[in-house]
């Protein structure tokens, strides 16, 4: 069986008053079911845009999806009209979004959120669905449900409100959950136990997942695979171990010198990658990373880097001729 | 709940003394009283008809008899219509006055609504440009301008409204349409941008990514958000219709009670004017009070408590 999700040359775009922005530049990756993988980069690139794309929910206009293709069970999510694409979204994939504050209709009651879902996708009656709903607040850990069914999301915590966006997220059984921050706008313990849900519920309903994260413990617990972005490109995708202890791209050490995790001891401390991640107004001749790279070569002036060997590193330190140097990752994980 | 509807009950009696009294004040500090005239009256027979209305007691005397009428429900005699209270003139000009209100909020809701939410939909395309043009015009012509233009084409030039006038159903379009000229134009303002700011609210996404139909993730997620501050403007705005539609009913020629309060100014019919006075606050009040309640209706995230909470 092939791939639940193959997404190949991606391109997207936003057109605003400066001129177009080059969000995403070529992102290609695949994913297996029951796959977990996770998509770290800096902010603005482009993790965000890339997951929407996939359930097509890019704000058209500005944005637009201008090339490549997304392949979900052996469709064209690309080119399948508007109203099959709503008969995906929220049934065999669905998005969790960073803040549940913000996620969630403020007029709307819990019942009617979750139960608008299930019947839009499962033709259930609303009795069923609301019987399906509290059996959904059950699963994702939220006590006296009958109760909080009838609420409205101002009378939730934000931990409960998460809890709830991902039983809405769950409703229906999706194949593949694509998890933006889902944990950001939380505080450090309703954190863990919502990444805790995230990840037992994943085991248990054998679908696969898409996390966005900036915490590298996350990913060290959860993911099975990694895929590093910069400035709407793919710059090093691999397994977690091979990641977070072998990184190959100067980029990616940065990264993981920059990002805190939880097995981090006392006073050890983050190194930001100095600079600005690039405008993305701008088209590249070289490599995007340039300005910031401590490694940098003169062929990285002049040429777009190729995507090496088998976890394309996109970058010329990869190339069988390059001179070979020292990782600075900053302290292993376990 | 009750607590807080108590609460409000007392301080509208409170605002609606406060009127009573100072319209009392100021109607009696404008020289001239209902019985002058140009015409002469011999004194004796003024002395006569004042005393018959008490004029020629004293203020306080007169301020004390009117609010204990008052209470009873019972605002007294015209002073220049004979044999016409004022309850009777409200029990029969405002019936008129309501309908006329009624008709042009439901076209300033229905159409300011409508169009809003159309110019958002379609934001920086034709359907916009075309609703925020019309809205500009409506804004700045006044309602007599608006209503002699209706006249002139509806009725002369094509024959379609009758002119002028009250009795038929179609008597009320014409004015309603004069009156919700301005309103319908600010309620497509206020619902365009209040529709644009929920359009790119994060929930709207996630209705999205839920995989809804178009009409469901428009007409439930968002109008329904987007409405509320157009709530908050129609208990003003009713008001606002039903209180000053005096120069669509003189230009209609419409027997209403706007009209009426008019005259009642120029003829100092002491009563009537204070009676009125008095009835629209009340109506005033009263739709404020409604307005807080279809609140609640709406957005659950207001709770009348009445104080902190
Ligand atoms: N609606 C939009 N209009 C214009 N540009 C946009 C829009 N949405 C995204 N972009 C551009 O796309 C780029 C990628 O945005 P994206 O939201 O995917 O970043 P991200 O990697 O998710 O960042 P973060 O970690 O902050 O969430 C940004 O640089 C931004 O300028
Ligand atoms: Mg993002």
């Amino acid at each position: 069986m092939g791939p639940l999700l193959t997404v190949n040359d991606l391109h997207v775009e936003f057109k605003t008053y400066a001129g177009i922005v080059e969000a995403v530049r070529g992102v290609s990756f695949e994913l297996q079911t029951g796959e977990v993988m996770a998509i770290v980069g800096e902010s603005g690139c482009g993790k965000s845009v890339t997951a929407q794309s996939i359930l097509r929910i890019i704000p058209e206009p500005p944005g637009k999806i201008t090339g490549g293709s997304i392949l979900f069970d052996d469709e064209e999510i690309l080119s399948i009209s508007e109203r099959k694409m709503r008969s995906i979204r929220g049934k065999k994939i669905s998005m969790i979004f960073q803040d549940p504050m913000t996620s969630l209709n403020p007029v709307l009651s819990v019942q009617t959120q979750l139960t608008e879902t299930l019947c839009r996708h499962t033709g259930m009656n609303k009795h069923e669905a609301t019987r399906r709903a509290l059996e959904l607040l059950d699963l994702v850990g939220i006590p006296a449900p009958e109760t909080r069914l009838r609420q409205y999301p101002h009378e939730l915590s934000g931990g409960l409100r998460q809890r709830v966006m991902i039983a809405m997220a769950l409703s229906c059984d999706p194949r593949l959950l694509i998890a933006d921050e889902p944990t950001t706008a939380l505080d450090v313990t309703i954190q863990a136990q919502i990444l805790e849900l995230i990840k037992e519920i994943k085991d248990r309903l054998q679908m696969s997942l898409i996390l966005i994260t900036h915490d590298l413990g996350v990913v060290a617990g959860l993911a099975d695979r990694v895929m590093v972005m910069y400035a709407g490109q793919v710059f090093e995708m691999g397994t977690v171990d091979e990641i977070l202890k072998k990184p190959l791209h100067p980029y990616t050490w940065g990264l993981l010198r920059s990002l805190p995790r939880l097995d981090m001891t006392k006073g050890q401390k983050l190194i930001p990658i100095w600079g600005q991640p690039p405008d993305l107004l701008q088209r590249f001749t070289g490599c995007s990373f340039l300005p910031r790279c401590d490694y940098a070569m003169n062929i990285c002036v002049r040429e777009i880097p190729e995507a090496f060997g088998l976890h394309r590193v996109r970058c010329w330190l990869e190339h069988p001729q390059a001179p070979q140097i020292e990782r600075k990752t900053g302290g292993t994980l376990k | 709940m009750l607590g807080y509807l108590i609460r409000r009950i007392f301080s509208a009696l409170f605002a609606i003394l406060i009127v009573i009294t100072v319209t009392f004040i100021f109607m009696h500090a404008i020289p001239g009283g209902p019985f002058q005239s140009e015409k002469a009256i011999p004194p004796a027979i003024k002395a006569n008809i004042e005393a018959r209305y008490k004029l020629d007691q004293p203020l306080h005397i007169q301020y004390v008899d009117y609010l204990s009428h008052v209470v009873r429900g019972d605002l007294g005699p015209s002073f220049k219509y004979r044999g016409q209270t004022v309850n009777g003139i409200i029990a029969e000009r405002f019936p008129v006055s309501m309908q006329l209100g009624l008709m042009t909020f439901a076209i300033a809701i229905i159409a300011g609504v409508g169009a809003g939410i159309i110019a958002a939909l379609y934001q920086g395309r034709i359907p916009d440009y075309v609703t925020m043009f019309f809205s500009t015009i409506g804004i700045s012509v006044p309602s007599f301008i608006l209503g002699t233009l209706l006249m002139y084409f509806l009725a002369f030039k094509w024959g379609l409204l009758p002119a002028a006038m009250w009795g038929t159903p179609q008597h009320v379009i014409m004015p309603a349409m004069a009156l919700a000229g301005l309103p319908t134009a600010f309620i497509a303002r206020l619902t365009r941008s209040s529709m644009l700011d929920v359009l790119n609210q994060d929930y709207m996404r996630t209705a999205l990514a839920k995989g809804l139909p178009r009409w469901r993730i428009i007409w439930v997620h968002a109008v329904k958000n987007a409405i509320i501050p157009v709530i908050t403007y129609s208990g003003p705005l009713l008001a606002a219709i039903l209180t000053g539609s005096f120069i669509v009913e003189n230009i209609f020629a419409i027997p209403g009670l706007g009209k009426h309060f008019v005259t009642s100014i120029y003829n100092r019919d002491y009563t009537v004017i204070l009676g009125l006075t008095i009835f629209y606050s009340i109506l005033l009040i009263g739709l404020n009070m409604f307005v807080d309640f279809a609140y609640t209706l709406v957005d659950p995230r207001i709770k009348l408590t009445g104080g902190k909470e």
